[in-house]
């Protein structure tokens, strides 16, 4: 009876809040951490904006065990975020970057029977940038913070037919920082003129009045699964930078390394080449260098992202299944490397 | 959902600055909670008893305190972690962390990054199965802070180092107990620590002193390690292989690698296989032109002498001890650098340079001949190493 009232209560606050939710301005500039996803109307469901929150993609994303990816930025009103040079796109205090992730029943088809798992928000707020993630009920209707995280098994049917299952983390607020961190602040990290350029998605973002600055890149990023989008050293370089670079920078969680794997690093030791293990434990697997050139084997950069054990396997979070795509791009970067 | 209610009541505020959590149902997510809402000033308190935690934890506000039951009562147990790359991870500053245990972490035990005033005190990291290539790297791992304290720390298992400081500056380690890790203690490109009144004993070697190339910090120095006992190193290395430590042969007492101005004295050392105290210049190759491999203005005095060097455990080393007259010494320079690198071994024991004529020279090079320390005066004393008040307070 209870469970029955319940349901109809999220009915109603489901056909109550569509079609369009209002965004709440106000909250998001508040210092409030909202137990409920729904009180900042910025969706109308998991995958689905509400209006004036505007949909953008990655040319190369960050791999998160398969998982499906909306992304979404809502900017206050009159409001633009700035493009300058490469780097991340300078947005004003009330932006809110929004994230979701799910999977669809079978990936074969991923437009049907998606599910979304979680969704999380960054909000930048006069005090700085803070992450908020939240977790989406069974049925969808509602989506609470979990600022501890949480983990979940999720099962699909993957590329090859097969149904896999895993155990799914959502990363509590202090993961978030793990990654999303710049010297001491928590900074963004996906939405970078150099990885938003795609030809196009800047210049639309800049014709509906959103940005201000060169809708360019100088030196765009590849799509790291498109040949016909850069060479294969661009392609990895790109996938490096995604899923590495944002910790293992100068200025990143990951500076102490020594092994920096950003976009603008130059092909050195600290890019990996003959680069030796610091601090890395049985990180090494044996191995002696992070990166040694015509030999992927050989390599500990390869070995560690094959790995799915904790303590060995990188990157450290929201991952528990190999990328195989991936790790045979960055090894054919390293077989072809002279 | 009673679960939920109960959980929630655990980890509420019991009295104003305490959060405190007991084990049970949910550990993972109150422990979790409570180092996320802790304030500045706050002390998690967690209960005594055995905590199976899933995924690693983390704590990042300033000013907190995270204390247990004691070493042996509060156990946080990663034995089931599924992810994360330490047991527990601490970046913010002025935090405390005393009277808990990890045990069994995939990686490192407990880790600091750029936490600046961090007091370890009284606790426990360790891998109950012994020492193995499968365990984490590190116990106690504070990296690139200023002022780190730790004090009546005990390591065991560590398949790199017990307790490991990085890239930090304003460092003691003070009576802690490392056993049967590949590393007892080790302080790496650092800048002025005193390591002192520790154990380090069935280790692989006991106490380093190495620098390395290509770091953000590097150019270690300023390093005293006094008074410690170190002694019965011989745990067969067990690190994965191309970690530096790997190189480190069984049976190490001090090892000093590629810093300047480390002074070893008065410390007891002995029962080491290889030796008791090895000074060496970094030996592979590099190609980092801000990095000096070469150990310099090294200081090796007053220290108690054990037996030492029946079973020198590197290539060539029962070669060199043969031509030694079948013992290897107790105290050894790799003599790179020569005069200029000032190194004065004044130990009454048998000290022997190898007189390599290089940074990376090959072993079969060596003309081992009985040390004469130069007649350049001996460096000045270092100064003792302070810690700001409340951090000694915090570790009473």
């Amino acid at each position: 009876m209870k469970r029955a009232v319940v349901m109809a209560a999220a009915w109603v606050g489901l056909v109550s809040a569509s079609p369009s939710p209002q965004v709440n301005e106000a909250l998001i500039l508040s210092d409030a951490l909202p137990p409920r996803l729904q009180d900042f109307g910025l969706l109308v469901d998991g995958k689905t904006p509400a209006p004036g929150v505007v949909p953008y993609h990655l040319n190369t994303p960050l791999f998160s065990d398969y998982s499906m990816k909306f992304r979404f930025m809502h900017l206050p009103k009159g409001k633009k975020a700035k493009a300058v040079g490469d780097g991340l796109l300078d947005f004003p205090v009330g932006t809110v970057l929004i994230k979701s992730f799910g999977y669809p029943a079978d990936m074969r088809s991923p437009d049907k029977d998606m599910h979304i798992l979680e969704t999380r928000l960054l909000i930048h707020r006069a005090s700085g940038w803070v992450a908020l993630p939240y977790v989406w009920n069974a049925d969808g209707t509602e989506a609470t913070l979990k600022r501890a995280g949480q983990r979940m098994d999720v099962s699909w049917t993957h590329l090859d037919g097969q149904k896999r299952t895993i155990s799914y983390a959502v990363p509590n607020a202090n993961q978030c920082k793990g990654c999303h961190v710049s010297g001491a602040a928590m900074t963004p990290i996906g939405p970078k003129v150099r990885n938003l350029d795609d030809g196009h998605q800047l210049k639309a973002l800049a014709q509906a009045g959103l940005l201000s600055g060169k809708p360019q890149a100088v030196r765009p990023m590849p799509v790291w699964d498109k040949p016909e989008t850069g060479t294969v050293a661009l392609r990895a370089r790109a996938y490096l930078d995604a899923n590495c670079g944002h910790c293992h920078n100068k200025a990143g969680p990951a500076d102490t390394s020594g092994l920096w794997l950003d976009w603008d690093q130059p092909a050195d030791t600290n890019l990996g080449i003959g680069k030796r293990p610091t601090a890395a434990g049985r990180g090494s697997v044996g191995l002696d260098f992070a990166i040694k050139p015509g030999d992927p084997a050989a390599s500990y950069l390869v070995a560690r992202m094959a790995s799915t054990e904790p303590g060995i396997a990188m990157p450290e979070l929201s991952r528990s299944m190999t990328h195989e795509e991936g790790v045979a791009l960055v090894s054919q970067w390293i077989r072809e490397m002279k | 959902m009673q679960a939920a209610v109960i959980a929630l009541m655990a980890t509420a505020h019991v009295q104003a600055g305490t959060l405190r959590v007991e084990p049970g149902d949910g550990a993972q997510e109150r422990l979790q909670a409570a180092l996320i809402e802790a304030k500045p000033g706050d002390t998690v308190d967690i209960g005594a008893g055995r905590f199976d935690l899933t995924d690693g934890l983390s704590l990042d506000v300033n000013g907190v305190t995270v204390k247990g039951a004691g070493p042996a009562a509060t156990i946080l147990s990663f034995k089931g972690q599924k992810g994360a790359g330490e047991g527990l991870l601490v970046t913010s500053d002025d935090v405390v962390l005393r009277d808990f245990a990890v045990e069994d972490s995939r990686g490192d035990g407990i880790k600091s990054k750029g936490a600046d005033r961090i007091v370890y005190r009284n606790v426990r990291v360790e891998w109950t199965g012994g020492p193995k290539e499968t365990n984490g790297a590190y116990g106690l791992y504070p990296v690139e802070s200023t002022d780190v304290l730790i004090d009546g720390a005990v390591v065991k298992g560590a398949s790199d180092a017990g307790i490991y400081v990085g890239q930090s500056k304003n460092i003691i380690v003070r009576n802690s107990t490392a056993m049967y890790n590949v590393a007892g203690i080790e302080i790496e490109n650092s800048y002025s620590a005193d390591v002192h009144s520790n154990l380090a004993m069935h280790n692989t070697g006991g106490i380093l002193v190495f620098d390395l190339p290509n770091l953000p910090q590097q150019g270690g120095h300023a390093i005293r390690v006094f008074s410690n006992r170190v002694e019965k190193n011989d745990t067969p290395n067990f690190a994965p292989k191309g970690n530096i430590v790997a190189s480190v042969p069984t049976g190490t007492g001090v090892m000093v690698m590629a810093n300047r101005d480390v002074h070893v004295f008065s410390n007891i050392i002995g029962e080491n296989g290889t030796t008791n105290v090895m000074v060496v210049a970094y030996q592979s190759a590099f190609n980092d032109k801000n990095y000096d491999p070469n150990a310099r203005n090294i200081v090796v005095r007053d220290n108690q002498h054990g037996r030492a060097g029946w079973a020198p455990a590197f290539p060539g080393g029962a070669e060199l001890a043969a031509a030694l007259g079948g013992s290897f010494p107790s105290v050894l320079w790799d003599g790179v650098g020569g005069a200029a690198a000032n190194v004065h071994l004044k130990d009454a024991v048998l000290t022997v340079t190898l007189n390599l004529p290089s940074q990376g020279a090959a072993i079969s090079l060596a003309q081992p001949a009985a040390y004469a320390p130069p007649s350049t005066p001996p460096a000045k004393d270092l100064p003792t190493i302070l810690m700001p008040a409340a951090m000694e307070a915090a570790a009473k």
